[in-house]
């Protein structure tokens, strides 16, 4: 498999950096059987640029009948083009791979420098003096992202609060698993939705662990495009707060590096609208539950597929986290 | 009922064997041994407290309630009345016990999980 990437990256390579370019050793970053990452270069007359490849194999399931939720590759690649036009700081992508590339489904995109890593970003020294900038460039990138048009050709599904709840209900029933609290948070969710915004353009996976960081500009790229949709513009807002994405910063409800105020006002400040501070603890608590309902799936599918191993069946130890913290939530009377 | 060694003694003592090859482990096996060691961690740790804490839950669903049972049909009903809308967030005493056994099993799942401060 590495062979026909390696192959079809050195066609690829004159494209990417001029006449004459070769390609140096790709090598695979991550992914499982439906998406692969691959970190390559390419060295030409304009001297050497690092790259990216997203790649979604051929002998892999297509985006729209996985799960439902995954948007194609092409649709990521324009939406990340869009959305760096309308000002969110986003990977360049210079080439979109078509039939002629032998790649399958795939794009290239171009490496930023910084780190992904949600631990460091809220622990490591190195990012002291820039973390207290964060959550307001959250903010601010938000508003942006939400004003983006679909591009042409671009379909999205749109999914507002009660949609979600009546898609990870289904799942949970289906489930047969009991537990109170996920029990509790649907019904007090649907009773409690706040009034739908206008849709717009919704990340969908917008939290730290997907944003580059650098640590002396801040948020230098937001990543991981697979979930877009139409919906509520404070789900975003909401996701980034979710504690499981704070890596132990519990104390600092914005990914674990800032507080609500910032968020908000980064976001009103460039232009954001429609969001106040119940309607992100809202989203945050639909958000843990989502997550939970997530963890809890796939522990079971360790049932279905014996190979999914050690790590399918301790994720679903993580449910009871998402319930303490929706428990939390709760407490402080949303 | 059953010592020497206990079923504590047993997991602990394979995690440690485990936790001791890690280092000689590369890549997705290294990982791999780690999420394990994780594993018998949350087992060693509900063979001690799991008991305790089910027993603790029984009571607490059994005074919420105002009926009596074993744990599997007291949380069935208790699920039951908070999807019914029956029973919900205004309810007393409702979030003080589901708070307090979560606190316990987390104790277990993730001792090192702090929960939302927000």
């Amino acid at each position: 498999m590495s062979e026909v990437v390696a192959e079809a990256l050195t066609r690829l390579a004159p494209k990417l950096g001029g006449a004459g370019a070769v390609l140096e050793a790709p090598q695979r970053l991550s992914g499982g059987a439906s998406m692969e990452t691959w970190a390559f270069a390419v060295s030409g007359p304009d001297g050497r640029r690092d790259l990216i490849l997203r790649r979604r194999p051929p002998s892999a399931i297509p985006a729209e009948s996985s799960d439902g939720r995954a948007v194609p590759l092409a649709v990521e690649a324009a939406l990340i083009q869009a959305a760096g036009e309308a000002g969110v700081p986003v990977p360049p992508v210079p080439h979109v791979c078509g039939p002629e590339d032998g790649l399958g489904e795939a794009y290239v995109m171009g490496r930023v420098e910084g780190e992904t890593l949600g631990r460091k970003i809220v622990g490591d020294p190195r990012f002291e003096a820039v973390r207290p900038k964060l959550a307001r460039q959250c903010g601010e990138i938000l508003a942006r992202l939400h004003t983006v048009a679909l591009p042409a050709g671009v379909e999205l599904r749109t999914a507002d609060a009660a949609a979600e709840l009546d898609k990870y209900e289904e799942v949970y029933r289906n489930s047969g698993a009991k537990r109170p609290v996920i029990e509790l948070a649907f019904r007090h969710l649907r009773d409690h939705a706040p009034k739908a915004s206008q849709a717009v353009l919704v990340h969908g996976d917008f939290r730290n662990g997907n944003l580059m960081i650098h640590p002396e500009t801040g948020v230098a790229a937001v990543l991981d495009w697979e979930l877009p949709h139409l919906g509520d513009p404070a789900e975003d807002l909401g996701w980034l707060c979710v504690n499981s994405w704070r890596f132990g910063r519990a104390d600092r409800p914005v990914g674990g590096f800032g507080d609500y105020q910032d968020l908000l006002d980064g976001y009103l400040s460039a232009g954001g609208k429609d969001v106040t501070l119940e309607k992100v603890l809202f989203w945050q608590a639909l958000g843990s539950l989502k997550w939970g309902v997530m963890c809890l799936i796939m522990y079971m599918s360790m049932h279905v597929n014996k190979e999914a191993g050690v790590e399918r069946a301790v994720i679903g130890r993580r449910v009871s986290e998402t319930e303490i913290d929706i428990i939390r939530i709760l407490e402080r009377g949303l | 009922m059953i010592n020497h060694p206990s079923a504590v003694e047993l997991v602990d003592v394979v995690a440690r064997w485990i936790d001791g090859v890690r280092p000689q482990l590369q890549g997705r096996d290294a990982f791999m041994a780690r999420v394990a060691v994780n594993a018998l961690g949350i087992a060693s740790r509900e063979l001690a407290q799991g008991r305790a804490l089910e027993d603790a839950a029984i009571a607490r669903y059994a005074e919420l309630l105002g009926q009596t049972g074993d744990f599997d049909a007291l949380n069935d009903e208790l699920c039951r009345r908070l999807r019914a809308g029956e029973i919900g967030v205004s309810t007393p005493g409702l979030l003080e016990a589901l708070s307090a056994n979560l606190t316990a099993q987390i104790a277990i799942d993730q001792p090192t999980y702090r929960p939302d401060e927000g």
